[in-house]
């Protein structure tokens, strides 16, 4: 559950909120339903909060890879003064 | 006549005469004395005229026809100068060429070659951007069906961009102020100069053999038409249509479109819209997963108040059914027939005790005391009481009982007429 990509995981609990709005399902399969639906929610609200941002460069080294480095903005001339 | 006869010695003698003083060139050397000329006075000369009959074989050289209303001349643009022409001559085209006069010894022609040459009225850059975008068109790189969707969630975005320019500044600016938790991984190029396209179209091609990039934005901050010329190259505009990771385009220029914004997947008018873009779909998210959640909610809910109602409904149904509700349900129906009762009742006496009124008064009206008010009497015999109607019926010296409406009196008879 933890490794399902994103899109997917979206798709499935917008799956599952339509089949539960159309009533059609037993009371046990709805609770299931349910029940998934929430953990897939907490799935997509966790990919949504996690990461932090990191800002890197790509710097051409002297054997000609392309290495990440820390990005420092340079700041404006305004900035300075 | 002398001179008739000389007629033909004359003529005979002039061509003579020319034989005489003949220096004979070859073909070779006459071609090779206009060449000298030629080539020596026309050099480094501008010529206007329209250019006709434009072609290309396949050796790569245009060649063409630059005419005005009188006259025409060849002309040529040799392969190797082709790549400094921003446009792609045609037919009906009216130009400005520089070059300069050479003669094509073969066949004893000449022509102009061409080095340098500019549409005349609208500026090359203006026509090459227009040639350019109705060739891509054309080709399909803008074909709205071959645009790829941008991902719903990119975690690492790389931007294409001068690393000391506005464009990087800028996007890193929205980034940080909607908290966006992205990995941002710039590819510095030049973005304006001979080098910029070259750079960028390969920079595109790197990104996408790194992998692991979601989406990128390719772009800089606003410039002239000259500045943000590298956006309107051909190189550039292949390398996104090639590129496997969708891509932004942000050249800071919101009226004004570049080859680079019709090919990318995305449209954005400046870097810091193309941040957003990023970043909003995001918040989008963020807004629809609060949706679905809570429709998922309250369709669980709305289902358990609808049985709540169905149960509660049961159970009074099933309620009724037992011993003491039925008692309950006899007794309730009791109770009204009782109600009913002594409200009927209550009525009907109601009735009887108005008819009696009614039947008291028509009696008042015939009571003797009636009578009796307006002076008459009543005269009754004694123990008996009984009404004396006639004067018969009682004997002298007989006690009576007389009525009066107030009172009575006892009187003896003394006299009777009969």
């Amino acid at each position: 559950m933890e490794e399902i990509p994103f899109e997917e995981a979206l798709k499935r609990l917008e799956a599952i909120v339509a089949k539960l709005e159309t009533g059609s399902l037993l009371l046990e399969e709805a609770l299931q339903a349910f029940e998934e639906g929430v953990r897939l929610a907490r799935v997509c609200s966790k990919r949504l909060e996690e990461g932090e941002t990191k800002i890197s460069i790509l710097l051409r080294s002297e054997n000609g890879k392309l290495e990440e480095r820390p990005f420092e903005v340079v700041p404006e001339k305004e900035d300075e003064a | 006549m002398k001179g008739n006869k000389s007629h033909p010695m004359d003529l005979f003698s002039s061509a003579y005469h020319i034989h005489l003083d003949r220096q004979v060139l070859t073909v070779s050397e006459l071609t090779s004395q206009i060449k000298e000329i030629l080539e020596g006075t026309f050099v480094g000369i501008w010529v206007e005229g329209e250019i006709s009959n434009f072609r290309r074989p396949s050796s790569g050289h245009m060649y063409f026809t630059l005419k005005d209303e009188a006259t025409q001349v060849s002309a040529v643009i040799f392969r190797s100068l082709n790549r400094d022409l921003r446009f792609i001559p045609k037919d009906g085209l009216a130009v400005i060429a520089y070059g300069r006069v050479s003669v094509y010894e073969r066949r004893g022609e000449y022509q102009i070659t061409v080095e340098y040459m500019e549409p005349k009225g609208i500026g090359a850059l203006q026509l090459a951007y227009e040639q350019l975008k109705e060739r891509l068109a054309q080709e399909g790189l803008f074909d709205p069906a071959r645009k790829k969707p941008l991902p719903l969630l990119p975690q690492r975005v790389g931007v294409i961009t001068s690393a000391t320019g506005a464009a990087i500044r800028d996007i890193l600016h929205v980034i940080h102020r909607r908290f966006a938790n992205l990995e941002v991984i710039l590819y510095p190029v030049q973005v304006q100069g001979e080098t910029a396209a070259g750079e960028i179209a390969r920079a595109i091609e790197e990104m996408n053999r790194r992998g692991k990039i979601e989406v990128l934005i390719v772009g800089r901050g606003g410039g002239s038409i000259e500045d943000l010329w590298a956006f309107n190259e051909e190189k550039v505009a292949r390398a996104i249509f090639a590129s496997r990771i969708p891509v932004i385009s942000a050249v800071g220029h919101e009226t004004d479109y570049t080859i680079a914004d019709f090919v990318a997947d995305v449209r954005a008018p400046t870097p810091s819209a193309a941040a957003e873009v990023v970043v909003t779909s995001k918040d989008q998210l963020s807004q629809r997963m609060d949706e679905l959640i809570g429709r998922m909610l309250s369709s669980l809910q709305l289902r358990l108040q609808r049985y709540a109602t169905s149960l509660s409904h049961m159970k009074g149904r099933l309620q009724a059914l037992t011993p003491q509700g039925m008692l309950k349900l006899q007794r309730q129906r009791l109770l009204s027939v009782t109600d009913w009762l002594e409200r009927g009742s209550f009525a009907i006496l109601q009735m009887k005790r108005e008819s009696l009124q009614r039947a008291v008064g028509k009696l008042g009206a015939l009571s003797p005391l009636a009578v009796l008010e307006r002076g008459f009497a009543l005269c009754m015999r004694l123990p008996s009481l009984k009404i004396v109607r006639d004067a018969e019926e009682v004997g002298i010296g007989e006690d009576v009982l007389v009525r009066l409406f107030q009172g009575k009196i006892l009187c003896q008879v003394k006299e009777r007429e009969i």
